[in-house]
């Protein structure tokens, strides 16, 4: 567990105290370094000069109110708020160093390297089991069934879904439960190699037992990947997570390690939000 | 009130009626003891049932309510709450172990005291009210100003053996009365004790900062 000073986080810029001290403590470099990061769409602003950083190989829970813009700071992430044709970004984000906000960077090239899971699980419907997983890399060239072979059982393991499904690969991905389709999702973003994992409420139509594989999933997976969540859900951010945000109004409120956020935040609006006592 | 608040104001009351039962029976024990009441002693005995099931009951509304996943200064509350209880638990207990010394006493003629019980009597009930009202009050400075208090109370109680041990070589037929008070003098530096281990629970609600077994009372925080 991490200890540290009961801290207030000045603003701007709001970056935390705990992930310089996650880079302090032997992991490097940030894979994602946001600074001063707004999100308009149209003439509204719904993210006010955001700056964090992510740790890697950690993972990340934005928790806040519905509409506070937690879901817009992850799309903006691998540049998903490029396909609303109103949204206009300013600031800076670098993944391992690179701006990737850059328009040298290709967004296709970009969601390769800053994969997603959405809430809803959204395997294509009349793909099988192995095409679903297996899409992105053929979509990408990859044609060698060696190759496609090896990165589906690959990618099905580090999903934590090969037992359930080694047998009926070919099934329809649709023949799956909900929890195993979720992870069959998960199965297809690890297929394309990502170096970050951003997850939109990847549990909030699962089942406590489905929930629990994607909590244990998660926390398996930040051996390897960098990752990013967005939950309503406290307890699981509490469960599954290294550091937190707490956004409100378009604002990171605070940022720190999850240990002190749910036991003792330092700002009153996130102590109000975590206890129920909100508004 | 939000339903989930009642029943953290539920939990408080109950660990708060529970604090005045362990008080109370401190305050008897020692009354009983000094008054050489026979029947405040057993009274005190008896109500100790009272204390053991108030723990039962804290702990049980601890449970019921951790269950619904708390977080922040909720969980710190309900988390304490249980620790609370069983230092009162205990503190019941000691003042059980006063009164039953003080019904053994009472039957035996008065020792001439060698020793003076009384300044350790009121620096340990001191101690257990400041902690207590500490804790009512959300007072984390007043908790902190009364932990040095313990090696005071240490201190009295070692003097006190010290003094008890001494009469009882010189005379042998004191010995069991001396013995009786040597009881009586380890379990008031026990309510110091559980005194002191209440304040530092209290600095824990108020502050998030953990300075049990911490040199200086320097918090180990989140």
């Amino acid at each position: 567990m991490i200890t540290e000073e009961r801290q207030t986080i000045p603003k701007p810029p709001l970056v935390a105290a705990d992930s310089a001290r996650a880079r302090e403590q032997g992991s490097g470099s940030p894979a994602l370094s946001v600074r001063n990061l707004s999100v308009f769409f149209g003439k509204v602003q719904v993210l006010k000069r955001i700056s964090l950083d992510a740790a890697a190989q950690a993972v990340t829970a934005i928790i806040g109110p519905s509409g506070c813009g937690k879901s817009t700071f992850l799309r903006s992430l691998n540049r998903m708020h490029e396909l609303v044709p109103s949204a206009r970004v300013e600031g800076e984000i670098r993944l391992f160093g690179e701006d990737i906000l850059s328009p040298e960077v290709e967004p296709v090239s970009l969601r390769r390297r800053v994969g997603m899971v959405f809430q809803k699980s959204n395997p294509f419907p009349t793909m099988s089991i192995a095409d679903n997983v297996t899409v992105g890399l053929r979509l990408n060239g990859v044609r060698q069934r060696s190759v496609l072979a090896q990165r589906l059982e690959h990618s099905l393991l580090m999903a934590a879904l090969w037992d359930e499904v080694k047998d009926r690969l070919d099934a329809p991905a649709t023949s799956l439960s909900g929890g195993q389709q979720q992870r069959l999702c998960i199965a297809r973003a690890l297929a394309v190699q990502p170096e970050v994992l951003l997850m939109d409420e990847p549990a909030s139509a699962l089942d406590p037992l489905a929930t629990r594989k994607i909590e244990d999933l998660i926390r398996e997976l930040k051996k390897k990947y960098t990752i990013l969540i967005v939950t309503h859900n406290m307890q699981q951010a509490a469960r599954t997570s290294d550091y937190t945000a707490f956004f409100y109004l378009g604002e990171l409120v605070e940022y720190g390690a999850t240990a002190r956020i749910f036991t003792n935040p330092a700002q009153k609006q996130t102590e109000d939000y975590v206890t129920g006592r909100f508004g | 009130m939000p339903y989930f608040d009642q029943e953290l104001a539920a939990l408080k009351d109950k660990l708060l009626t529970m604090a005045s039962y362990a008080e109370d029976s401190v305050r008897n024990a020692v009354k009983a003891l000094t008054a050489r009441d026979y029947d405040l002693a057993l009274r005190v005995r008896s109500e100790d049932e009272v204390i053991d099931r108030f723990e039962l009951e804290v702990d049980e509304l601890a449970i019921n309510l951790l269950a619904k996943a708390p977080l922040a200064s909720d969980l710190r509350l309900i988390a304490v709450a249980m620790k609370i209880s069983q230092n009162l638990e205990r503190v019941g207990d000691e003042a059980t172990k006063i009164a039953n010394r003080a019904r053994d006493l009472s039957q035996e003629p008065p020792l001439k005291l060698i020793v003076d019980i009384n300044p350790m009597v009121h620096l340990a009930l001191q101690m257990l009210k400041d902690a207590l009202d500490a804790f009512v009050n959300q007072a984390p400075a007043a908790a902190r100003a009364l932990i040095p208090q313990d090696k005071e109370v240490d201190s009295l109680n070692k003097q006190i053996q010290h003094r008890l041990a001494g009469h009882m070589i010189e005379n042998p037929d004191t010995v069991t009365r001396c013995l009786n008070l040597m009881v009586v003098s380890k379990s008031l530096e026990r309510i110091a004790d559980h005194a002191k281990n209440i304040a530092e629970e209290v600095v824990y609600i108020c502050e998030a900062q953990d300075i049990r077994h911490a040199p200086g009372g320097r918090a180990v925080g989140m």
